[in-house]
């Protein structure tokens, strides 16, 4: 009998102090709209994309609350409701990720989940959510396949893929003219760097069949070192390398490459280069073709929204935005405009997710960053403009960002209903520019 | 086409160089203490990040420039200083002779407490400090341009073998520790200060992993997570050359590099997998590596 | 092994087996995802305490849990077969198969070289996933959902009937385990942690048992990385690097090999930790687990399980 006495007292003493323990950490509060917000808070990532992001992300949380943010989203909240946020690291893995998200969901109980960088997360993370039955807003990722290979109820993304980027990036190089004879890549060993360097690659050889291919390298993800790697480039001699190496690991080869020559030797461009230009300051190397996957920071448009926007985070953080706060903005921008939508429909309640989840579907709504539309996958991928442009120095020696040319949304962006690697090999049927 | 190898082979040298000072301190406490280092990789991250604090203070004082090599070996220094009583004597010696295994696990759990030792002190943040690469120059070789810092790196990594070698084979201090790699007991019996040695050693064996760290610092940004890499890259190293052997370190490092640099110069794809492709075949063939470590010949 | 050992074990079994499952039905859906990831990890903490009893540490257990979870996510995306129990099932079976041909390689080492051969197998692997884009390379790949004898359950239930499914196949291995371990090669292999020379002399092979060793920690691994795969609905290269290996050896470490319920126990607090750690102390969890290690190592060299066997003990000496 010891035996099953030792058992029961174990037991219920465990039970105890987890019912005590979920008692405290969930809070179920039904009068405001609790969002997780996952972003890179630790590692490579964290100080040149996911810290400023959750600044942008939190900035704006505030000012809503206050009521402070011009129109349209002058609301104060979601639709009169107060936002609270609980952020959450997005290092350690997909493996991980997907685990976080379910506390998320399960134990912190949130309205929404708004997050991912990582395109290795934004593959595993939708068909959690659809299981879950979770809205999701994805605001960063690139990959291309998320909406192409699935679709689903539950998750949108607010801003566009990285195909954008790159075809946007190979047009501006033939309409600048340069050489494009031979090209070559460093993109990082996963969906993100191996979707990039296709997209780009593909765009160049139908846009300039003649051109050849001199080297594709595909360095491990937040792997810092990449002595050999420029030595192979400049080897090769090739008169344009793509890169859309991003955080960490593009600082470590902005550092490396430029002491070295790489940039005044070759053509360099980078895809999503400017969120390491506050960090980089005088050291960014001049000459270098980006683009901001979006009009971003140094070649956002001029409207009142940016304009107010641009302020209020330099007012707030002393440094200009870049990209990544200006991509969580528009995640919780479209986010509010979808709540708010589904609470015009519903007679002003508090909406449930299937209700937002239909608001969101196929939405249009001005962003800092230009107006996006919902136009991918079946209503739940955004399209946006593009802006490309070159780095020079000003006189004061600070880096500053020339020569932009503005793209139109349906201009890089693929239609509804075909791939990105398809419609580029197809030669943009339809692109209007 | 030479001049492809003669890139491949410098760029492997650059590398080797790096593997080997990274891996030196590694087989050397094995050597001597019988103990696999897990931490060791945690050291070389404490030595980065404290070259990272200690540079930007260094120029602050506005002193000649080439000193700054001064303040990263103390940079390094210091690290070993702190974490050498705290490691050995706190908590690995309690664990001497038993099980070898056991020790390891021990040196698992010290790796996981560094790491978070890591976030505490200098946060989430990744900390720059290239100033000191700018400090040699670059050098045109070829049509290649190669940064004399990367270079100056196959210096440092000759001379860290070539110092520990000379002072393990050729000087008193050296043999005594020869004598206790070979049979501690005996030593002991002999007058020999065992516990003085390990303590020693294990400094060495510190130090070398904070100088790997303090000399990489300018060409990466010191974050949290650069010791994942460094573990098991050592081991590589330490798995291909021979537990305990230095000349198995120097071939252990060169192997890799040069099999590394030849993978991204001609087969990119290979690259990542090369590394435990020659671990794989070096456990097949020879599992107990190339060289052995110190060993007396037993009756 | 004497009858009534046996019926204790199957009655206490079936006991706890019956308790989890009923409490499951009270605790909130985050709390059954969490147990059913211990049950994973525990499941490879019992391949590590088996080898353990032998005297080996194996550094690499990542090896077969990648393996586990990739066969399970294969014949899932590949085949349509997406039953969990025959998933569980078959992984169990082809990991132990694999196992069983590495075995050879790798059973002649000991100590220091055995662990690191572990490891060094376990990072090969991992560098094969990362390049073969067709399973996804580095970002790996998502699970179907699971169905149970062609149900497929909805979302509310899903967590719950996989986590009953777990308790009941895990509590089947362990019943088997622990008649396996008192039995004779189990037996014989206490006998080689103790003096391998001796045991030779007396005629029994170190080598065979370690071999059995070997596989059957395998075939736990396997079942361990299938079960981990199918709960989280996504599996990567992650499985097999060598932090998830520490991890392991961790559970085993603190729960020692002298019982089996320890064992989930220890992967129990791993998890927890772990499930808590993302929001409410993302900069000290690796911290805590370290300081756990090193205190159980020091204070409770036996591990938990030695607890747990005074109160087996005190019921078997009734």
């Amino acid at each position: 009998m010891k035996f099953f006495r030792h058992c029961l007292i174990l037991l219920s003493s465990m039970l105890v102090s987890l019912i005590g323990f979920i008692g405290v950490t969930s809070a179920d509060d039904h009068k405001g709209f609790k969002i997780g917000v996952v972003t890179f808070l630790s590692g490579p990532a964290a100080e040149p994309f996911g810290v400023p992001a959750w600044n942008g992300g939190k900035l704006l949380i505030k000012l809503l609350n206050e009521g402070k943010v011009p129109a349209p989203y002058n609301k104060k909240g979601f639709g009169g409701m107060e936002i609270t946020a609980i952020p959450i690291d997005e290092a350690g893995g997909a493996t991980k990720q997907v685990q976080e998200f379910r506390n998320l969901v399960q134990r912190d109980k949130v309205d929404a989940v708004l997050g991912y960088v990582s395109s290795g997360d934004c593959m595993a993370i939708p068909s959690v959510a659809d299981e879950l039955q979770a809205l999701t807003v994805l605001y960063d990722c690139g990959t291309p396949r998320v909406f192409e290979d699935a679709s689903y109820k539950y998750v949108f993304r607010t801003a566009a893929h990285a195909a954008m980027d790159n075809i946007a990036i190979a047009k501006y190089l033939i309409e600048k003219g340069h050489d494009i004879s031979s090209i070559a890549g460093i993109n990082q060993n996963y969906a993100w760097g191996k979707d990039s360097w296709k997209d780009f690659s593909v765009s160049i050889k139908k846009l300039s069949p003649n051109s050849e291919i001199k080297n594709e390298l595909f360095p491990k993800i937040f792997s810092g070192q990449y002595g050999t790697e420029i030595s192979a480039l400049m080897n090769s001699k090739a008169k344009v390398v793509h890169s859309s190496l991003w955080g960490g690991d593009l600082q470590s080869f902005i550092l490396q490459a430029k002491p070295r020559g790489l940039f005044k030797r070759t053509q360099v461009v980078f895809s999503a280069g400017d969120h390491v230009m506050p960090g980089l300051g005088k050291q960014y190397p001049e000459g270098v073709i980006l683009g901001a996957r979006g009009q971003y920071g140094m070649m956002a448009p001029d409207t009142p929204l940016n304009n107010w926007f641009y302020k209020a985070y330099m007012d707030e953080y002393g440094v200009f935005p870049a990209q990544p706060p200006y991509r969580m903005v528009q995640g919780l921008m479209g986010l509010k405009m979808a709540i708010e939508k589904a609470m015009d429909n519903n007679g002003g309640k508090k909406p449930n997710k299937d209700e937002i989840a239909e608001a969101f579907t196929g939405l249009e709504f001005e962003a800092p960053g230009g107006l996006v539309q919902m136009k991918l996958g079946n209503g739940h991928q955004a399209i946006q403009p593009h802006a490309i442009g070159k780095t020079a120095k000003d006189k004061d020696g600070n880096i500053i960002v020339t020569d932009i040319v503005r793209y139109k949304a349906s201009c890089v962006n693929p239609p509804n209903g075909i791939n990105a690697v398809d419609w580029i090999s197809a030669g943009f049927p339809g692109a209007d520019c | 086409m030479i001049d492809e190898i003669l890139t491949i082979i410098l760029d492997g040298a650059i590398y080797a160089s790096w593997l080997f000072i990274v891996a030196l301190g590694l087989t050397f406490v094995f050597g001597v203490l019988k103990i696999l280092n897990i931490a060791h990789g945690g050291i070389y991250a404490l030595g980065a990040y404290s070259t990272a604090t200690l540079v930007p203070i260094f120029y602050s004082l506005g002193m000649p420039d080439q000193l700054v090599i001064l303040t990263m070996l103390v940079s390094a220094l210091a690290v070993a200083i702190v974490i050498t009583p705290i490691m050995e004597r706190g908590i690995l010696r309690r664990f001497y002779g038993q099980d070898e295994v056991l020790i390891v696990l021990v040196t698992y759990a010290i790796y996981l407490v560094l790491e978070d030792v890591q976030k505490l002190i200098w946060g989430m943040n990744s900390l720059y400090v290239y100033e000191p690469r700018e400090l040699l120059g670059a050098l045109e070789l070829g049509s290649l341009y190669y940064v004399g810092y990367d270079l100056a790196l196959i210096g440092l990594a000759i001379f860290c073998g070539l110092l520990l070698w000379l002072v393990l084979n050729k000087t008193k201090s050296g043999k005594i520790v020869l004598a206790v790699i070979h049979n501690p007991e005996i030593s002991g019996c002999m007058g020999v200060n065992i516990n003085k040695v390990y303590l020693a050693a294990f400094f060495v064996g510190a130090f070398l992993a904070a100088l790997a760290g303090s000399f990489t610092a300018p060409l990466i940004s010191v974050q949290v997570g650069i010791s994942v890499a460094v573990v098991i890259e050592s081991f590589a190293v330490v798995i291909i050359g021979g537990l305990g052997s230095i000349p198995g370190a120097v071939i252990g490092a060169l192997i890799i590099g040069m099999a590394r640099a030849a993978c991204v110069h001609k087969l990119p794809e290979a690259e990542i997998f090369i590394m435990y492709f020659c671990m794989a075949g070096m456990l097949i063939f020879r599992p107990k590596g190339l060289f052995q470590g110190t060993q007396a010949r037993k009756i | 092994m004497p009858l009534k050992l046996l019926n204790n074990v199957i009655f206490q079994s079936i006991f706890l087996m019956s308790l989890l499952i009923v409490v499951g039905v009270f605790i909130p859906n985050w709390l059954v995802f969490v147990i059913t990831k211990a049950i994973a990890y525990g499941l490879v903490g019992l391949g590590i305490i088996t080898l353990m009893r032998g005297g080996l540490v194996s550094f690499g257990q990542g090896f077969v849990f990648g393996i586990g979870g990739y066969t399970a996510g294969l014949l899932g995306t590949q085949a349509g077969l997406t039953d969990a129990m025959l998933l569980l099932f078959i992984s169990f079976l082809f990991t132990g198969f694999i196992g069983l041909i590495i075995a050879p390689l790798l059973a002649r080492y000991r100590d220091i070289f055995f662990a690191m051969l572990s490891l060094a197998c376990s990072m090969v692997l991992y560098g094969i996933l990362i390049k073969i884009d067709a399973i996804g390379g580095s970002d790996g790949f998502v699970l179907p959902e699971s169905t149970y004898f062609g149900i497929s359950p909805s979302p509310e239930y899903a967590d719950y009937i996989l986590y009953v499914v777990s308790i009941l196949m895990t509590g089947v291995v362990s019943i088997l385990l622990r008649y396996y371990y008192n039995s004779t090669p189990g037996l014989i292999a206490l006998a080689v942690r103790e003096n391998e020379l001796r045991v030779e002399y007396l005629g029994s092979s170190a080598f065979n048992v370690t071999v059995l060793n070997f596989t059957i920690a395998a075939g736990l691994g396997g079942m361990g990385g299938a079960l981990n795969g199918i709960a989280l609905g996504h599996i990567d290269p992650e499985f097999t690097y060598w932090t998830t290996s520490g991890e392991f050896v961790f559970i085993s470490i603190l729960a020692g090999y002298l019982s089996v319920p320890a064992v989930f126990l220890a992967a129990l607090l791993l998890e927890l930790v772990r499930s808590f750690s993302g929001r409410y102390f993302p900069d000290t969890w690796q911290l805590i687990l370290g300081v756990f290690l090193i205190l159980s190592i020091i204070f409770i060299p036996s591990g938990i399980g030695s607890f747990f066997k005074q109160f087996f003990d005190k019921f078997k000496n009734k």
